[in-house]
């Protein structure tokens, strides 16, 4: 290990200079119990540039009103600048049409949206449901909602014990009444990156059709719906370097156009009469009440600022994080990685032999070095691993070798401390 | 790490390690569950009380090192006491980690968890026992969470 350590502690050659990029979040400079902060908490939010606070800054200072219907000069702005997000979305998924952007809260409420709308349409009792044995409780609760409203079936895909699916249990799960695939896109939990598009096709080819959890993925490598061909993608500002409240579903126009409304409010109507309402089209129908408008501004600067970067090199940066990280933390001592599947990205889940996750967070606090302990939200996952709870490193475009060896110090302390 | 020590005292790191009566309790007249849903700890508490008086107290379950000795410590002061003073015991355990910070008269060596008051994500690790002693002494049947 010390030997690693000395070896490289500068970053890699990938093209990213992490450490200048660093300087473009002011939060990062700070000191934590006395230590340089290390921010390794990506999987659970990322933290903002200058872009992006200086964006929403801007935006209420000098164009902040109600969106749509206004006729004055700032509803105007601040129209084009909610409407010029929603192209930025479009061009960031590479979706065919604009009006297949729809915004919501985030992910976890684009998921409802789909399960109460799309899925309150189309599934019904004896109705099958295909999701993953590491879905984040994001992409399960909704559909168990549905499940019990409407009396359908839930059906999961196991996982191998390097966290990957196994992909012939997949396809032997589909049958007459699968009405939907949920699955996500990269792991919380375990970091593993699912082969969404051949998950699609197989999908595809029993006619069914299949949402993709976008939340861990966006920021760690390009997507693009239509070459993924899926029919829902989700994802949330927040973790992608923008303002948190606000996130995007893409939904395929001709399923959007079929569903009908899930919350009813301002914006989603084209007449309102008490003997009865019609809706909007899309995306407006699924847009009750006024947004935050703020946080789309926010989004479109986050989106230009990792765009800027180049979503390849914040990968190729990553991936040389990952394997750096999993080669020192392999040799610390009863450390055991939760997720070693062969397609991972940005995610060091793990477990220390004799030393709760919680006690290991509060420890590595105290060295600066910010991580999430607990279930992830993915508490499946750590059943089917058999542990409590992890910690889980998380790692960002401004992380750098030095925060991974940080890391690796303060486990040191752990093992100290607790061994 | 000096700070780290006021949190992590020997007493709570050697307890979080060798709980002391730890396991099942054949000749428990009441039990409870507890559940931390933050970190997914599970606690579960047998009490064997006769004419009014904690005869033996033991706990399972997995959890943290702060969770793990808050248990072990509170068998250990709760065991020979009459029930109500294992209410009052609760009350001063709670004031320290969760109140204004006092030590109670009655707390002996449970007063190294004052240090935990200073997290307040943490604080919920500590008292899962106690609240889950609490539902046992009532034994209503009910799982007790931290939420």
């Amino acid at each position: 290990m010390n030997t690693a350590l000395q070896a490289d502690a500068t970053g890699a050659a990938t093209g990213l200079d992490a450490d200048r990029l660093r300087a473009d979040f002011p939060i990062l400079a700070q000191e934590v119990h006395g230590k340089p902060l290390v921010y390794l908490d990506n999987g659970a939010s990322t933290q903002k540039p200058n872009a992006v606070i200086d964006a929403v800054g801007d935006f209420y200072a000098r164009d902040y009103a109600n969106i749509h219907r206004g006729v004055h000069t700032l509803s105007e702005r601040a129209t084009a600048a909610f409407e010029g997000a929603r192209d930025r979305v479009q061009r960031f998924l590479n979706a065919a049409d604009r009006h297949e952007i729809v915004f919501t809260r985030g992910t976890t409420e684009a998921v409802n949206l789909v399960a109460a709308s799309f899925g309150g349409q189309r599934i019904g009792a004896g109705d099958e449901i295909i999701l993953t044995g590491m879905e984040h409780h994001s992409n399960i609760v909704p559909w168990q909602l549905l499940a019990e409203r409407v009396g359908a079936q839930i059906r999961v895909v196991p996982l191998f014990d390097d966290g990957s699916l196994d992909l012939e249990a997949y396809a032997a799960l589909f049958g007459p009444r699968t009405r939907l695939v949920a699955v996500v896109h990269v792991s919380n939990a375990l970091g593993t990156v699912n082969p969404v598009a051949e998950m699609i096709a197989t999908a595809h080819a029993h006619g069914v059709p299949v949402l993709v959890d976008g939340a861990q993925a966006v920021a760690h490598a390009r997507v693009d719906v239509q070459a993924l061909d899926c029919d829902f993608y989700a994802f949330s500002a927040h973790k992608i370097y923008g303002p948190s409240g606000i996130g995007a579903l893409y939904g395929r126009r001709e399923l959007l156009e079929a569903m009908p409304p899930w919350q009813g409010g301002g914006d989603m109507i084209r007449t309102v009469a008490f003997e009865g309402s019609t809706w909007a089209d899309p995306p407006y129908r699924f847009e009750a009440g006024t947004p935050h408008i703020a946080g789309a501004v926010g989004l479109v600067a986050a989106l230009d600022y990792v765009d800027g970067i180049g979503l390849d090199a914040i990968a190729a940066h990553e991936h040389d994080l990952l394997a750096y990280g999993t080669a020192l933390l392999e040799q610390v001592p009863g450390l055991r990685l939760i997720g070693t599947a062969a397609d991972k990205a940005a995610i060091l889940s793990f477990v220390i032999d004799g030393v709760h996750a919680h006690d290991i967070g509060t420890v590595l606090d105290f060295e600066g070095v910010a991580v999430r302990a607990g279930h992830h939200c993915a508490m499946p996952v750590m059943t089917r691993y058999g542990v409590p709870a992890t910690a889980r490193a998380s790692l960002g475009l401004y992380n750098t070798r030095a925060d991974i060896d940080a890391l690796v110090r303060a486990l040191q302390r752990v093992t100290e401390m607790f061994g | 790490m000096s700070d780290l020590r006021e949190l992590y005292q020997e007493v709570i790191l050697d307890h979080g390690r060798k709980p002391r009566n730890f396991g099942p309790l054949p000749e428990a007249n009441r039990h409870a569950d507890g559940h931390n849903p933050l970190c997914g700890d599970q606690l579960r508490v047998h009490l064997q009380v006769e004419n009014g008086v904690v005869k033996a107290l033991h706990f399972e379950g997995v959890g943290c090192a702060i969770s793990t000795a808050s248990a072990s410590l509170m068998t250990q002061a709760l065991t020979g006491k009459p029930e109500a003073e294992a209410r009052q015991l609760y009350d001063e355990f709670h004031e320290l980690v969760a109140g204004d910070g006092t030590s109670g008269e009655h707390l002996g060596k449970l007063v190294v968890f004052g240090g935990v008051r200073e997290y307040p994500s943490r604080v919920k690790c500590a008292t899962l026992a106690w609240h889950t002693l609490q539902a046992a002494l009532e034994d209503d049947g009910r799982e007790v969470t931290t939420e």
